[in-house]
């Protein structure tokens, strides 16, 4: 279980880093999910249920959302791309 | 202006008066103050020619290769912004170095509030959640202001970006559903499943808060995420059915307003020595551990409208 943690953890500085670094902002705001979906398993991990669910869905689903409408609404994700349908996934 | 009065007697009345001091026709110190709205000066220019000065104006500014002042400018910010992001490091490790040491026993975080905590929270609060008999019992006024934080921010964005239903109706550009494949039948079938089964686990979560994991907030947002994907699937026109406007006022509202009369009678109970009439329950039943089960549910529908209330703003400018 300690070198799950470890791994989880090395993911999450790796996603950190990722989100700061990567050019596309659709990628960064997908890169950011993926870290709060990571961070709520290891507050499972460190015991706290409460936190993980909120983690789950607040940082995970409705945060990202907003972020997709904003950056649908300053035109940054083009209507090829496909960030549409990224959106609808909640 | 009153339809049922006429205009001689709506005058008198205090409602009028308060209007008018709240527009600020009339100061009710000064007197009559005559308030006029000025006119935005336009003259012969459009507003293209405006901007194409200011455009013109901001390159000869900005130009780097001729600017020399800017150039130099742009050195020493380049390295006083390095030397100060320095100084803040600098600072801040010098004052974690002061704090006290992890781990040792006089630590200002080892004291008995925990431990009280855990020993008396089921007596104090019947909730077998310690956290959520934390957060809702022991420190339920903090919560109140998380959730008038709440109240406070839809508020804010709804001054920002709301507009009129009509306006909404009639400008396409703000539709944005305009452009997209209306009815997805896929995304439509998966909220047809999944959409009953989130808002049932979202309740399940709020109203179990003191049982296990979970509580106002989680379950809140967990219902919020459900109605975003229902009106991801389905539409606004659907939504408005059961969610609009009126609703979200009523219920926003009520939510906080018996919040603030919940906690105000149980704090004015407490403070005073008073016997409240809340009872505990036993510990482990679904009605027990007093306030804390109502006041998830307050939590819960305060903040499920809040992430709704903020996807339909950003998305169309409207409930």
């Amino acid at each position: 279980m300690e070198y799950f943690m470890y791994i989880l953890l090395a993911f999450l500085v790796i996603c950190a880093l990722a989100v700061s670094f990567t050019k596309s902002l659709l990628n960064a705001v997908l890169v950011f999910m993926s870290y709060s979906l990571i961070m709520s398993i290891i507050w499972v991990l460190l015991e706290s249920p409460d936190l993980a669910i909120t983690e789950a869905a607040v940082g995970a689903g409705v945060t990202s959302i907003l972020f997709f409408i904003t950056l649908k609404k300053i035109e940054a994700i083009r209507k090829t791309q496909s960030g549409e349908k990224g959106k609808e996934n909640e | 202006m009153s339809k049922l009065k006429k205009e001689e007697e709506y005058r008198k009345t205090g409602s009028f008066r308060f209007f008018r001091w709240m527009k600020g026709t009339k100061d009710p110190y000064i007197d009559e103050v005559e308030m006029q709205q000025g006119t935005p000066h336009m003259d012969s220019h459009t507003l293209e020619e405006i901007m194409a000065e200011e455009y013109q104006l901001r390159e000869r500014i900005y130009d780097h290769e001729r600017n020399s002042a800017l150039r130099s400018f742009t050195v020493v910010y380049r390295i006083a912004s390095v030397v100060f992001a320095l100084l803040l490091i600098v600072l801040m490790m010098y004052l974690v170095a002061g704090l006290p040491r992890i781990g040792t026993v006089d630590r200002p975080v080892n004291n008995e509030v925990s431990q009280v905590y855990i020993e008396n929270g089921i007596q104090d609060t019947g909730a077998v959640n310690v956290v959520t008999g934390m957060i809702l019992n022991y420190r339920a006024f903090d919560t109140f202001g998380e959730t008038c934080v709440l109240f406070i921010a839809t508020t804010c964005v709804m001054v920002l970006l709301m507009k009129k239903e009509e306006e909404i109706r009639s400008n396409q550009s703000l539709n944005d559903r305009l452009y997209e494949p209306k009815n997805d039948v896929i995304l439509q079938k998966v909220a047809f499943i999944l959409v009953p089964l989130i808002f049932i686990f979202g309740i399940y979560v709020i109203l179990n808060g003191h049982l296990s994991p979970g509580g106002g907030f989680s379950g809140g947002a967990i219902i919020g995420a459900g109605m975003i994907l229902y009106v991801s699937a389905y539409g606004f026109d659907k939504m408005q059915k059961f969610f609009n406007e009126k609703t979200y006022t009523i219920v926003k509202v009520t939510a906080l307003v018996t919040y603030c009369i919940v906690i105000s009678y149980y704090l004015y109970m407490g403070a005073n020595d008073l016997e409240n009439h809340i009872s505990l329950g036993t510990p482990g039943m679904i009605f027990s551990a007093g306030i804390i089960l109502w006041l998830n549910v307050f939590v819960g529908t305060e903040v499920a409208c809040t992430m709704y209330a903020f996807y339909a703003l950003f998305r169309r400018g409207g409930l």
